[in-house]
């Protein structure tokens, strides 16, 4: 009987230490989510100084861009308890806001003293608030980001190139400043032959399947005159959204797309154009500013062969936004923990080192130092682009609206499925009946 | 050959014979199971399993399988059916949830894109079963000659089917890279175009044929293992025979092969459409839909509206409306196929 009692209590025992561990290993314990891309990675060198300050264990969930939103929604969706914090894109912040998802942060940065006006104005509007414009914020400005340009300036530089263009266009061959100049510089490299290989004009973003040719198009689309609106928040799209300016935005997308772009180039977002760039294929390629500390690392064709430069303008100057802010996700079981991971990534020092190792702080403390622009070949640049970013919408059917955009778009752009006007005309009709179905017109 | 005829007959006598002995065999080691069986039970069971009925036992056993198949099948259906009658979206769970009766059904209905996604849907099924049966039952004629290395070559031309959709899509998608890929360079070889000049995956032209090839590369193996299943029931003596009546072979082929084969053409066919019209890992890998909407199926279309759009809603009616599509083909096409193998 005794053996039998013994027994009992030993089975007891290891049950309740079997459900019990755990969580009481959560309680020490916070799981980060993320895109997988290289700031990702500066941000695990980062949070090592997290987990000596706090004894926290950090975990991270980083998934692929192309997966990642995919990945993440359902997450959320479902109500699942993967992230305890979430980096998640901009453009999720009106549904994950509207539905509960991520918790408003506004009672805890007066507690703890954290002001929204330390950081970058632009960054504020894009990666924290909803509805935007007004004081509620879901995130803190986590990373800072826009697409901008990279081009070979070794290739650039080389005399007999410099001359031929001299000569073909009266003017000197420098890093293009407007939509026209770029077409330009891509037609004239596009077929030569540099270093005994043939190579394309430029590397742009054409992706079908989750955002890569709206964050493409809208490059060109956003200088030329493009409008979501023709009154913010009226969602009167007509005329704003087709609008002459609009057309000859995408009509340039395309004929660069056309005329310069690498064969097989059809679905390509940042990996096709790393790849295409890092392999010696184009003169310049679009991606977004995450990926320049890598680039400008890289020995084959970093350091004095690569050349930076800021979205060129056409009408007004403008730049497709990029980047995220970090949220506490309304599921978790450690929410003090999350909330004080948040408190100590807000610290300016901590954003000084995020932007040391890589990651692109919007804090004002970094950006405001007078060092800043000096600190790396494309730190300036990464200022006037904040300055000048237009961002997606941020509805709750942001997903909807991207997926028509999408479609219309490589119709166009890829497929060659009627004209620029035809698309855009498309497009309203399609974003018309989404905020139909929102009761929003 | 008369004497092989005799030969054949005695064979078959002897493989009756054979068979009645396994038969009784059989039988008796079942009887001394089931009476082990019968011991072994635990008395108080016994008697209450003696008390039931056959129809009873016969409900007891299949119960959990009913329950499993409700659960995992009929019940999502059910819901799927009653979501499809509202307004529900999956990343809004907070919204009322409302009744748009038949709205959804005439919205998908009356959505050019939806047709588009059909067509090519249709487009795609149509080519790869055509090319799959004429390529598959010709792969079985010629493996069932039994030529000399036959169980070898039979080995090689199975193992397309035996990948993974996720490894033959990626690895389809580095043989038609236009600078690098192989299939480019081979039809450059053979017609003298340059290899980057044309785009399989990236054309509005080639992308459906570019996953028709690899469709039909990888599943027509299957294919030819039913029809040389169909080909090899079919008993020798017939031929000997149509040989005794002097049918050319290509008369045996049309009155002999073919009829006698066609259950299992069909059949394969059956499988192969009914598994191309929800073909989705595949087509996503090579070309993700695009360019534009060129290859977009049914079931990407599916996808998006109820994982990217999250019109939960909308796309449960497109799924119903995709499931009586292929419930009512696939019932009709089986009654066809009954009355051929009733013939």
């Amino acid at each position: 009987m005794k053996t039998i009692k013994q027994a009992l209590l030993g089975a007891t025992s290891a049950f309740v230490l079997f459900v019990a561990a755990p969580n009481l290993a959560k309680a020490d314990e916070l799981t980060l989510c993320w895109a997988a891309w290289d700031p990702a990675n500066a941000l695990v060198e980062l949070s090592k100084d997290f987990t000596s300050q706090s004894g926290t264990t950090m975990k991270f969930e980083f998934v692929p861009w192309p997966n990642f939103a995919d990945r993440i929604l359902n997450e959320l969706n479902s109500g699942g308890k993967l992230c305890d914090l979430l980096i998640g894109d901009s453009q999720w912040l009106g549904g994950s806001a509207e539905n509960g998802y991520y918790v408003k942060l506004n009672d805890f940065f007066d507690k703890e003293g954290i002001k929204m006006s330390d950081f970058a104005d632009a960054a504020v509007n894009a990666y924290a608030t909803w509805p935007k414009g007004t004081p509620n914020y879901w995130a803190l400005p986590a990373m800072g980001d826009a697409n901008a340009w990279f081009y070979r300036k070794d290739w650039f530089a080389q005399p007999e190139i410099q001359a031929e263009f001299k000569k073909k266009y009266n003017r000197d061959l420098a890093a293009p400043t407007t939509w026209d100049e770029l077409i330009q510089v891509a037609e004239f490299f596009n077929g030569r032959e540099i270093d005994g290989k043939k190579v394309y004009g430029a590397a742009i973003f054409t992706e079908r399947a989750s955002e890569g040719i709206t964050m493409g198009a809208t490059s060109a689309l956003y200088p030329y005159g493009f409008k979501y609106e023709n009154t913010p928040g009226k969602y009167d799209m007509e005329g704003a959204v087709n609008s002459p300016e609009a057309v000859a935005g995408l009509e340039a997308y395309k004929k660069l797309y056309k005329c310069c772009t690498p064969p097989g180039y059809t679905d390509a977002y940042m990996g096709e154009s790393l790849d295409a760039f890092k392999s010696g294929q184009v003169a310049m390629a679009m991606n977004w500013f995450a990926f320049f500390p890598g680039l400008y690392k890289d020995e084959k064709v970093g350091g004095d062969k690569i050349g930076f430069f800021v979205n060129p303008k056409e009408k007004v100057a403008a730049s497709t936004l990029g980047g995220q802010g970090i949220s506490v996700v309304a599921n978790t079981d450690n929410m003090d923990g999350a909330l004080a991971y948040i408190k100590w990534f807000a610290q300016p020092d901590v954003q000084k080192k995020w932007w040391s190792l890589g990651g692109y702080a919007v804090h004002k403390t970094v950006l405001n130092d007078p060092t800043f622009t000096e600190s790396q070949p494309f730190a300036a640049d990464f200022l006037v682009a904040m300055n000048q970013v237009q961002d997606f919408w941020q509805e709750p059917s942001y997903a909807i609206l991207l997926q028509a955009m999408q479609k219309r778009l490589h119709d166009y752009v890829v497929a060659d499925k009627g004209t620029a006007k035809e698309a855009l005309d498309g497009l309203v009709k399609d974003w018309t009946e989404v905020f139909k179905d929102d009761g929003k017109l | 050959m008369t004497a092989r005829i005799r030969k054949r007959t005695g064979q078959f006598f002897r493989m009756r014979r054979f068979k009645t002995q396994v038969k009784s065999v059989t039988d008796t080691s079942s009887t001394i199971l089931g009476e082990a069986v019968a011991r072994a039970t635990p008395a108080p069971i016994a008697s209450r399993i003696r008390g039931l009925s056959d129809r009873s036992m016969a409900w007891l056993f299949i119960t959990p399988a009913i329950a499993l198949l409700l659960a995992v099948n009929i019940f999502p259906l059910i819901w799927a059916i009653y979501l499809s009658f509202t307004n529900f979206r999956a990343n809004r769970p907070n919204a009322a949830l409302e009744s748009v009766g038949f709205s959804n059904y005439s919205r998908v209905l009356n959505d050019p894109n939806i047709w588009q996604a059909m067509q090519t849907t249709a487009h795609f099924v149509f080519w790869t079963i055509l090319l799959q049966t004429l390529i598959g039952f010709s792969l079985a004629y010629l493996i069932d000659r039994k030529f000399r290395g036959h169980a070898f070559w039979t080995t090689i031309i199975l193992v397309p089917m035996m990948l993974s959709p996720a490894v033959v899509g990626n690895f389809w998608r580095f043989l038609y890279q236009p600078q690098i890929g192989l299939f480019n360079h081979i039809v450059s070889f053979l017609t003298g175009i340059p290899p980057s000049s044309f785009e399989m995956l990236g054309s509005v032209r080639l992308s459906p044929w570019a996953i028709i090839i690899v469709d039909t590369w990888m599943w027509t193996p299957y294919v030819m293992l039913i029809c040389l299943a169909g080909l090899r029931s079919i008993p020798d003596y017939i031929y000997e025979a149509a040989e005794v009546d002097r049918a050319s072979l290509w008369r045996q082929f049309w009155s002999i092969t073919l009829p006698m084969a066609l259950p299992f053409i069909m059949l394969a066919v059956l499988f192969r459409g009914i598994e191309n019209f929800k073909m989705f890992d595949m087509v996503t890998l090579l070309t993700g839909g695009g360019p534009g909407s060129t290859t977009e199926v049914a079931s990407i279309t599916l996808k998006r509206e109820a994982f990217e759009s999250w019109r939960t809603g909308r796309a449960s009616a497109f799924a119903i409306i995709l499931f009586v599509a292929v419930f009512g083909l696939a019932n009709i096409y089986v009654k066809a196929l009954n009355k051929v193998k009733q013939r």
